[in-house]
């Protein structure tokens, strides 16, 4: 049988793995030191002309659907790992079929949870990457994908300005629809509490859990986080007809929570007396769609909510409120932003994203005022940074080595 | 434990005109192990769906022991869709991986050590209740999965093609342990495949659906015995039935030189058709001019039996249920040691009380 290669962009290099051989016996000199995370399936990391990829085996038809799914998924601008290509018609050297590979891009700077856990962590990192999954959960529902398996182990987490944006992963079980109906939604979210509940457990009996709240109280938050959001996103709202102001309110609420609204329903009742709105099609990334606009910059919501409010203080700290708002970011960009970024040496740049990092300057600067009672020039806070913060920091963009535990179902007596 | 209705249950999705699944009727018995099966599209997973809450209901009801669940959220169905989630965690015990779920549900702890010690008996886990997952075979992981669904109870267990992303050989070993399972549990099931194999060696019944449609809900036996239509006389069985369309006069269809007696109110006055349905063990095979004549293309040898695969040398008798650009060839099963040879010519006809016969109009059987 012929090894038949399914991919968005062909990558020659990808030939020359070793697709004859049962991915769990992968030579190690091929693989980069990733956490595999549990899985049921056998997953490997390897490095690929200059990227990380992850490869997953699994039966050919499922890969090819998860395959498509995911650049469903890319097309309609969710945030999901990137489907790279499906190896298929795969033998061994005996001439024994092997199961097909579901090849995906590991996205940089993204962590899995269990590597979080396996550093020291900041107070209520469960909480920040649960609001972070209930985020992502919202956003696909709106757009109709039903995930069957929603859980932080099926999540990627990228640091977002002190708080995390969340990356689906896992695709095997999804579902596209038009819309969802709410037993769908509430069924995806029965999972997500079961599967966040069952993965606290597991880092508590592991020692990992450094806090001491119950996992179950802990998992509990994504039913509240979802609803709330959920609600805020997509609830009528009846106001009267003398209060107008409060669409715009309702807009602006919907703005802060770092959401667009692409189409709201406005109508009045009869007598004209009250108007009934709902939001129709709403679109996450206002503040990141913002400051690309202003400033080329493609960075997170939280980050570029920081970045705004950073140019909002410069544009105010310089007397320039007046002024044209793309001059100003320009100004911002050129003397204040590039620098901080710029002034990270090489060998440090490994640790954390750009933006991250002009986010953590500004915290440290914070820090630093707080404790001298004035304020601080950020180049000064930047050079404290460099110097007794970053280096302490691991290397996140292709996150390495920590416990890897995979426990695939296979058929006993070894497997076929 | 309860009964399952579906009473005249539809659904039609927002945009399409026809309904996925049309006015479902099926009764499930207490402790019953029933699976719907179709080809896809056929609405069996819609179904399944409607009944855990996860598909809307857009006209009948759904019923679960003597309540109406047609409303209710999934949550509140006392349903445990099973194979839903494989992930067992490393760092916790056998037992806590099994009882975890009822710990979330605020279930107390005794009695989760009870349920899960009850369903480790079941599941022969008993002794690996306090080790690690890593220390269990891949089997014994799978039933650690299926204690998950056991511990919690629940009236209705539901399963949606559990075994599809399962390799070949995992795929018999888990079907043979999900029926037994079912049988000593005793829970009603209800379970979705597009496997024929799948649902006659498993179900205590069988729905096939096709078009949204149900078919035929029996017993596989009877689905294999009495097919009530054509399209279940193709689905049915492997190798497929044979079904050839066939002259019928006053006293019988003629298949080919062969007689094949009809029941009088469907014999015909010449002119008219019905198909002729024989199970490829239910033939009769012979080197006399007695039946249909066909020519030897394929001989499949399996030991004790071989199946002969032949093409009518009358190029106007065509088999139904072959695709457009393959014609269908006709299968007899034959002793192993006495096989006819490739490309000589025999006959065929069907063992008397072994027949089935359907109207080729209507497709039901006469």
């Amino acid at each position: 049988m012929a090894l038949e290669l399914t991919a968005a962009r062909h990558d020659p290099a990808l030939l020359d793995l070793p697709w004859r051989t049962p991915l769990e016996e992968w030579p190690e000199e091929i693989l980069a030191a990733l956490p595999r995370g549990i899985s049921r399936h056998v997953v490997r990391f390897v490095r690929l002309s200059g990227g990380v990829l992850a490869v997953k085996e699994i039966k050919d038809d499922i890969a090819r659907r998860e395959y498509d799914m995911l650049r469903n998924l890319a097309r309609l601008h969710l945030p999901a790992v990137e489907a790279f290509a499906v190896v298929s018609g795969r033998v061994d050297k005996d001439g024994e079929p092997l199961d097909a590979c579901l090849v995906t891009r590991h996205l940089q700077f993204s962590l899995p949870y269990r590597a979080l856990y396996s550093q020291s962590l900041r107070k209520g990192t469960a909480t920040r990457l649960i609001d972070a999954l209930a985020v992502l959960l919202v956003r696909l529902h709106l757009t109709g994908f039903w995930w069957g398996d929603v859980s932080l182990s099926n999540t990627l987490f990228r640091r977002d300005a002190g708080a995390f944006s969340a990356y689906l992963v896992d695709a095997e079980t999804g579902e596209l629809r038009d819309r969802l109906s709410r037993g769908q939604r509430e069924h995806d979210l029965e999972i997500a509490r079961v599967n966040i509940a069952g993965e606290l457990m597991d880092l508590d009996a592991g020692g990992l859990l450094q806090e001491e709240r119950d996992p179950v109280e802990v998992s509990e938050r994504i039913l509240t986080r979802y609803h709330d959001l959920w609600g805020a996103l997509t609830s009528e709202e009846v106001v009267d007809d003398s209060e107008r102001w409060r669409v715009d309110d309702r807009i602006r609420r919907l703005n802060k929570l770092g959401f667009d609204v692409d189409e709201l329903e406005i109508t009045t009742d009869i007598d004209g007396t009250s108007i009934r709105l709902q939001p129709k099609v709403v679109d996450a990334g206002h503040h990141s769609r913002r400051l690309l606009r202003l400033t080329g910059l493609d960075v997170r919501e939280n980050q570029a909510r920081r970045l705004l409010n950073d140019l909002e203080v410069f544009s105010a700290s310089t007397g320039r409120q007046g002024e044209d708002e793309e001059i100003v970011a320009h100004d911002w960009l050129a003397n204040v932003y590039e620098p901080v970024v710029r002034g990270v040496p090489r060998a440090l740049v490994a640790k954390l994203e750009p933006a991250e990092v002009f986010h953590e300057v500004l915290e440290h600067r914070w820090y630093l005022a707080e404790r001298a009672q004035h304020d601080i020039p950020i180049t000064e806070a930047l050079e404290d940074y460099i110097e007794n913060v970053l280096p302490s920091k691991p290397d996140e963009r292709a996150v390495v080595g920590v416990d890897t535990e995979e426990l695939p179902v296979l058929a006993d007596e070894g497997r076929r | 434990m309860a009964t399952v209705k579906f009473d005249e249950a539809t659904r039609i999705y927002p945009g399409s005109d026809e309904p996925a699944v049309n006015k479902l009727n099926i009764d499930v018995a207490d402790g019953e192990f029933l699976v719907l099966v179709g080809p896809s599209g056929c609405g069996k997973s819609t179904s399944l769906r409607m009944l855990a809450g996860l598909e809307e209901v857009n006209a009948g009801k759904i019923w679960i022991g003597d309540r109406d669940v047609t409303d209710l959220s999934p949550k509140d169905r006392d349903v445990a869709m099973v194979f839903q989630n494989y992930a067992l965690y490393p760092h916790m015990s056998v037992a806590d991986n099994m009882g975890f779920a009822l710990k979330i549900a605020g279930v107390d702890k005794s009695e989760i050590r009870k349920r899960v010690e009850e369903a480790a008996n079941i599941l022969d886990l008993t002794e690996y209740l306090e080790r690690k997952p890593k220390a269990l075979s891949g089997g014994q992981r799978q039933r650690v999965a299926m204690g998950r669904a056991i511990v919690r109870s629940p009236q209705v267990f539901l399963m949606d093609e559990p075994l599809s992303n399962l390799d070949a050989k995992l795929r018999v070993q888990t079907r043979t342990q999900i029926a037994s399972l079912q049988r000593r549990l005793g829970v009603t099931t209800v379970y979705v495949t597009h496997d024929q194999v799948e649902a006659m060696t498993m179900g205590d019944r069988i729905a096939l659906l096709k078009d949204g449609l149900l078919q035929q809900c029996a017993t596989p036996r009877e689905m294999y015995d009495r097919p009530a239509n054509l399209f279940v006389a193709g689905f049915i069985g492997s190798p497929a039935m044979n079904l050839v369309a066939v002259p019928a006069g006053p006293d019988g269809a003629k298949f080919g030189t062969h007689n094949v007696p009809l029941p009088r109110e469907h014999a015909g006055s010449g002119g008219s058709h019905v198909v002729v349905g024989v199970r490829p063990e239910d033939v009769e095979v012979t080197t006399n001019p007695d039946g249909l004549e066909l020519t030897v293309d394929v001989i499949e040898e399996l030991g004790a039996d071989a199946y002969v695969y032949g093409t009518p040398a009358d190029a106007n008798i065509v088999l139904e249920g072959g695709d457009d650009n393959l014609a269908k060839p006709f299968i007899a099963r034959v002793d192993g040691r006495n096989v006819p040879k490739k490309g000589s010519n025999i006959f065929v006809y069907p063992k008397g009380e072994h027949l089935h016969v359907f109207d080729r109009e209507t497709g039901l059987r006469l």
